[in-house]
């Protein structure tokens, strides 16, 4: 009996904790404090907005003949943007996969030792700096990507995309997409491996119960269940990928076309990449149209955003 | 370790630090000269800064330069900005956006100076296997670079070359991805020289498309070195093991040697129309030069600063730091650690009413 005192003199000051007037204070301070922090996060975003819209009104309003290059800003950014987008797609087409193959090998596949040392590894690769991967792309992987980026031209050069000719020194934009590929798949794999472990365990356990084989089991219990957790880390990485200046702007041998050529030595460049290129030696005019630019790439990680935000919600009603 | 111990150690730091800062401006320099100044612009200086900014620091132990390398285009609107005191440029200020303008009016009531301090040559480097030297006329330079000859073994390449056997390799012309200076010098060069075949406007932007382009001068060599087949232009301090090609002077083939660089400066005129005021020496580089000895492929780089100051500390130090880069052991310094090509004693004596002009 002496225990159920206790028990219900620990519960009587809980009661009288919660609704005593010091508890109070810090229940404001802390509602306080994170509506505070909230309206930080808004009012930063609405100041570079702001900035990029300010700053970029120059060059939306000067005529074509200012501009650097003598063409209109649309004319100027369009293949930014498109180079932008095809980079980020290639990554994302190569990696989510990959991810996902890494994230289910990891949950579900992987003996119980290993996995702490190899998820520890996958996330060792989102530490890595990205100056680092790009010195890693122009010095390792492009040289070594010249002979096969070579045998595509050769087997599969009917396709748009490897029309070639060949770049003899690999700075390609299939390459600045494979190293984007290795930048965003921990983002993506760590994203989708929480979800996996987290499939209920009754639901594995039942259709194994019901005949089913490791891949049946892992298709109809954990992709279902993951599934918008693979989308939402897709937006991730391709939030990364759009964005990510430094390894491009190293690698990428870039000349303002706009063309589906991943091997050849002309590609288009990416937003981010061209600021960082061109910037240093910017002045006026060119530089509103830089921030432009940059205008633009904030509205396409926007709209990436929101339509990642839809799929998912959509996914799970509630 | 305890939070007072931390404390103690911050507070001995504190007191060491303004010891040091204390020391500092007492000044036991020989000189007389304190304080610290700062200058930003051209990447291209960024090696001859550093050892001037080291030497001069060194004779004056008083001062503290900065040179912070933005850019040209920085450096200069931080100069009219009023951010720095000095600034380098690889373009003479031009009235093009009133930079001209701004320039002078930052430097009222004093005078606006603006000198070539710094002259480099770029080199033609080139990565072509079993060729270990290569000939070059400004047409058929100018013809790689815009694309119209696509392979070594191209008749205009033959003909530059007799005797040797060219390989069939494609030709991977490479270009800098960033606005730079060597661009702009590069592609003036060629067309002054070569206007019927290099057709596009003098840029610090590559205005070709659909060639190979790397980052910065380190980026260039890089990607001429990964590629057989590469050629691009870089500064000639820059091309390490790579093959440097002689270009068609005259009736001459001409390497780019400091002291042919040197020598189209020197045999250049004034660009009278963009100085305004005399101290102020802007040069129309001739590239058309066919004078033996000279290699008009040229980077000319220059010191921008004013004659007043708003305290006359400063003045003084803008005025010994100029002094010292535009002179002989100035010059050598900048020779030594960038690969620049020393001014000629004549040019010294003709920019040194400027320099004396500061303060």
């Amino acid at each position: 009996m002496e225990l159920r005192a206790d028990t219900t003199t620990n519960a009587g000051q809980l009661l009288a904790a919660a609704s005593g007037g010091e508890r109070r204070v810090g229940d404001r301070i802390f509602s306080n404090l994170s509506v505070a922090a909230a309206v930080t996060i808004l009012a930063l975003l609405a100041g570079v907005a702001f900035f990029l819209l300010l700053e970029a009104l120059p060059a939306v309003t000067a005529s074509s003949s200012e501009l650097p290059g003598d063409q209109s800003l649309v004319d100027y950014i369009a293949p930014l943007a498109f180079g932008t987008v095809l980079a980020a797609s290639i990554a994302v087409l190569i990696a989510v996969p990959l991810a996902v193959a890494v994230a289910l090998f990891i949950s579900h596949i992987a003996p119980r030792r290993m996995v702490l040392a190899l998820g520890y590894m996958v996330d060792l690769l989102a530490a890595v700096p990205s100056i680092v991967y790009g010195l890693w792309g122009i010095f390792v992987l492009g040289p070594a990507a010249v002979g096969p980026m070579e045998w595509l031209e050769r087997k599969l050069g009917f396709l748009p995309f490897f029309e070639g000719p060949a770049s003899a020194t690999g700075r390609t934009m299939l390459v600045a997409g494979l190293v984007l590929t290795v930048m965003i798949l921990p983002i993506v794999s760590a994203v989708a491996r929480e979800v996996f472990a987290q499939t209920p365990r009754r639901l594995q356990e039942g259709a194994l119960a019901l005949g089913a084989t490791r891949w049946e089991m892992i298709k109809m219990t954990v992709l279902p269940f993951g599934r918008s957790s693979i989308v939402s880390g897709a937006m991730l990485g391709l939030g990364r990928a759009l964005g990510e200046t430094m390894a491009v702007t190293i690698i990428l041998s870039v000349s303002g076309i706009v063309t589906f050529n991943l091997i050849s030595q002309a590609n288009p460049s990416t937003i981010a990449a061209n600021i960082a290129l061109n910037f240093p030696e910017s002045s006026g005019l060119a530089v509103n149209t830089l921030i432009a630019s940059g205008l633009v790439l904030f509205a396409i990680t926007l709209v990436t955003n929101l339509a990642a935000r839809a799929i998912i919600s959509r996914q799970n009603p509630q | 370790m305890s939070p007072s111990r931390w404390l103690a150690i911050f507070a001995s730091l504190a007191v060491l630090a303004i010891g040091v800062s204390a020391c500092g401006s007492s000044g036991d320099s020989s000189s007389g000269l304190s304080g610290q100044i700062a200058g930003a612009g051209s990447t291209a200086q960024e090696a001859a800064q550093e050892a001037w900014t080291a030497e001069f620091e060194n004779e004056n132990s008083g001062v503290t330069i900065s040179y912070d390398a933005v850019g040209s285009g920085g450096g200069r609107e931080q100069f009219i900005a009023g951010g720095v005191a000095y600034a380098g440029s690889d373009a003479a200020l031009e009235e093009e956006e009133g930079e001209l303008g701004k320039a002078l009016e930052r430097c009222k009531p004093g005078k606006l100076v603006e000198v070539p301090a710094y002259v480099s040559p770029i080199a033609i480097v080139y990565n072509l296997e079993g060729i270990e030297s290569l000939q070059l006329s400004p047409e058929t330079l100018a013809k790689i670079f815009n694309q119209e000859i696509t392979s070594w073994d191209d008749k205009a390449i033959a003909a530059d070359n007799p005797g040797v056997e060219l390989p069939d390799t494609r030709i991977t012309p490479v270009n800098r991805s960033d606005e730079s200076g060597t661009t702009e010098n590069f592609t003036d060069y060629l067309s002054q020289v070569v206007p019927s075949v290099w057709t596009y406007e003098v840029s610090g932007d590559w205005p070709v498309k659909g060639g190979e382009a790397a980052q910065g001068t380190s980026g260039v060599v890089e990607a001429v070195s990964a590629g057989d087949g590469a050629i691009g232009y870089a500064d000639a301090s820059q091309a390490g093991e790579l093959g440097v090609a002689k270009i068609k002077v005259g009736n001459q083939y001409a390497e780019p040697t400091p002291e042919a660089a040197a020598k189209v400066l020197e045999e250049s005129p004034e660009a009278k129309d963009l100085a305004k005021g005399p101290y102020m020496f802007p040069y129309e580089l001739d590239r058309k030069t066919e004078s033996q000895g000279t290699y008009p492929i040229v980077l000319v780089s220059y010191l921008i600063a004013c004659t007043k100051y708003d305290s006359a500390g400063e003045a003084e130090i803008v005025k010994g730091y100029l002094e010292y880069a535009l002179s002989a052991e100035g010059q050598e310094a900048a020779a030594e650690n960038a690969g620049s090509a020393p001014l000629s004693p004549a040019l010294e004596e003709k920019f040194k009413p400027a320099i004396e002009a500061i303060g």
